[in-house]
């Protein structure tokens, strides 16, 4: 590959993840099961296009599985939603492109939640952080956090690195997580991730979560790894009952423990916002909803109506999209006045100009993660419980935590 | 990580070609994507020490890193038009740093000795010299 039998493409691909397996001590190559490329006109603009036209222009096309986390944009709702037509345009020649590479544009970041998972042990270049944590710490893959370009290029190379979280010594805790908390909704299953990720902020450190009495569903360990991932660069956790293998290892933890108590939560949910502040959008975002999720909001907002100065976001994957549509979920939220956006992540879609657009200050989610995202686009968050979510939208205003 | 003087700091790991530019000292882990302006290359997160300062032909000195995957794209756009980093320098860092700057060609090292923050000051030149694993503070 290096000497270009498989095309410059590849080649090119190969020599920069040689150089990145370097950095880390890489001595080889393993090779992986599926990419997963996290690209969108938002982020990339037009250095990142012009990178993979380069590579489309060389050649390049996938060597195994390979599909998109979410654009940047859901075509059907770009104009209600005014995102530009440079954004849309944008937004369009890369789809173009990753399509001509081979890649699949599922446009999800909860593939884990509609698609087929790879098993125990199976080797995966995956660049959704939130994905890589559910990966290593749910489902027993291995993984890194890879980026755009750098997923793109194992998706053309088929293998990746072995450094990190591929290997088994990398995988063992190192840090005991004594939580006192016990989680119920998904916002403080991320309030948890955010209180553990904000005291280890490393992205070698893997966390053993003990004295959590409840088995979580899968919406509750996607916010709990989003949110490690995003408050500490975490890629991978062990939960017992829910990671894949033993964690033996932990017996022989050096002492590093950190205790994380009701109070750490109630910190996340702390606000300068005050009860009774005026709400001027509630996001369901950051990751994307699963079918679930759509269900109990569309119980929550059964019969309701959305206050008029509020706009209620949901996003989530096509495929669950239409699985909400044809149970009839979908047209009870919308009928509530409620959008659900599929194909993208809010926080994706260019949202200080949608802010801007819309005079919206005041953002209220039950996704901790956002509540970390969206400061950059200069939003005043608030996070709450997915029920006090529903209940900001109903009566426009912020209940009291 | 030791120093060889007061004015040279050793690297634990380093990509990329050398570079000489200001310092720009970020206490913080960063976040391409929590603390930036993409589009202005302009540090915009609320309440974050640098918000309002550009990184653009700065070497950024900072202690770790947050989130996720949107570096790897970030470095590209703001390169694509003149407004990115000239450098980067962590203590800890995770593999999107690495790959994003060495797909922008950027020259990027990581371990460095916690006491730059103290000891070097926002704007000062140094020099990044990756393929000899330090960093010069030129002054």
């Amino acid at each position: 590959m290096l000497a270009g039998e498989h095309g410059p493409a590849a080649r090119i691909a190969l020599h920069s993840q040689i150089a990145v397996g370097d950095f880390f001590g890489a001595d080889h190559l393993v090779p992986i099961e599926s990419a997963h490329v996290m690209a969108d006109w938002d982020v990339m603009g037009a250095g990142g296009r012009d990178y993979l036209r380069r590579l489309v222009d060389a050649g390049g096309s996938v060597r195994v599985p390979s599909t998109r986390n979410p654009g940047a944009v859901d075509f059907t709702y770009a104009k209600r939603l005014r995102q530009s037509s440079k954004l849309i345009e944008g937004e369009q020649s890369v789809r173009t492109l990753l399509t001509r590479l081979g890649i699949d544009l599922v446009d999800t970041c909860v593939g884990y939640q509609t698609m087929p998972t790879p098993a125990a042990g199976t080797h995966v270049a995956w660049g959704d952080t939130g994905a890589v944590i559910y990966a290593n710490a749910v489902l027993g893959a291995r993984t890194n956090y890879e980026s755009g370009p750098a997923a793109v290029a194992a998706a053309l190379t088929g293998r990746t690195p072995a450094y990190g979280f591929h290997l088994d010594q990398m995988r063992a805790p190192t840090v005991r997580c004594r939580v006192t908390a016990q989680p119920r909704d998904c916002a403080e299953w991320g309030a948890l991730g955010a209180a553990i990720g904000l005291q280890l902020r490393d992205y070698w450190t893997v966390p053993l979560l003990q004295g959590i009495e409840m088995q979580p569903s899968s919406d509750q360990l996607k916010h709990l790894g989003a949110s490690l991932a995003s408050y500490g660069s975490l890629a991978m956790f062990h939960l017992p009952g829910v990671t894949p293998g033993p964690t033996a290892a932990a017996a022989g933890l050096a002492g590093s423990e950190i205790d994380v108590g009701a109070e750490d939560l109630e910190r996340i949910f702390a606000s300068d916002a005050q009860a009774g502040d005026a709400v001027d959008v509630v996001v369901f975002t950051a990751p994307q909803l699963s079918l679930a999720e759509l269900e109990r909001l569309g119980t929550m907002l059964d019969g309701r109506h959305i206050h008029p100065e509020v706009t209620l976001l949901a996003t989530t994957s096509a495929v669950t999209r239409e699985a909400a549509a044809a149970s009839g979920i979908l047209s009870t939220i919308e009928t509530a006045g409620g959008l659900v956006l599929s194909g993208t992540c809010w926080y994706l879609m260019a949202p200080k100009a949608m802010g801007r657009t819309f005079g919206w200050r005041h953002l209220v989610t039950n996704s901790a993660k956002l509540l970390n995202i969206a400061k950059a686009s200069e939003y005043a968050v608030t996070l709450r419980t997915t029920e006090a979510c529903v209940e900001a939208a109903i009566t426009g205003s912020l209940s009291r935590r | 990580m030791s120093t060889t003087s007061t004015t040279t700091y050793q690297l634990a790991q380093a990509l990329g070609e050398p570079v000489e530019a200001p310092a720009l000292i970020s206490t913080r882990p960063f976040s391409a994507r929590y603390d930036l302006d993409r589009d202005t290359g302009v540090i915009s997160r609320l309440g974050h020490p640098l918000r309002g300062r550009s990184v653009a032909g700065m070497i950024l000195i900072c202690p770790g890193v947050q989130g996720g995957v949107a570096a790897g794209w970030t470095f590209m756009k703001l390169a694509a038009h003149d407004l990115g980093f000239a450098g980067l320098v962590f203590d800890r860092v995770n593999p999107v740093m690495v790959q994003g700057a060495q797909a922008a060609s950027l020259a990027i090292a990581a371990g460095i000795d916690p006491r730059v923050f103290a000891a070097v000051a926002n704007d000062t030149v140094i020099r990044l010299d990756p393929p000899h694993r330090r960093l010069v503070v030129l002054g």
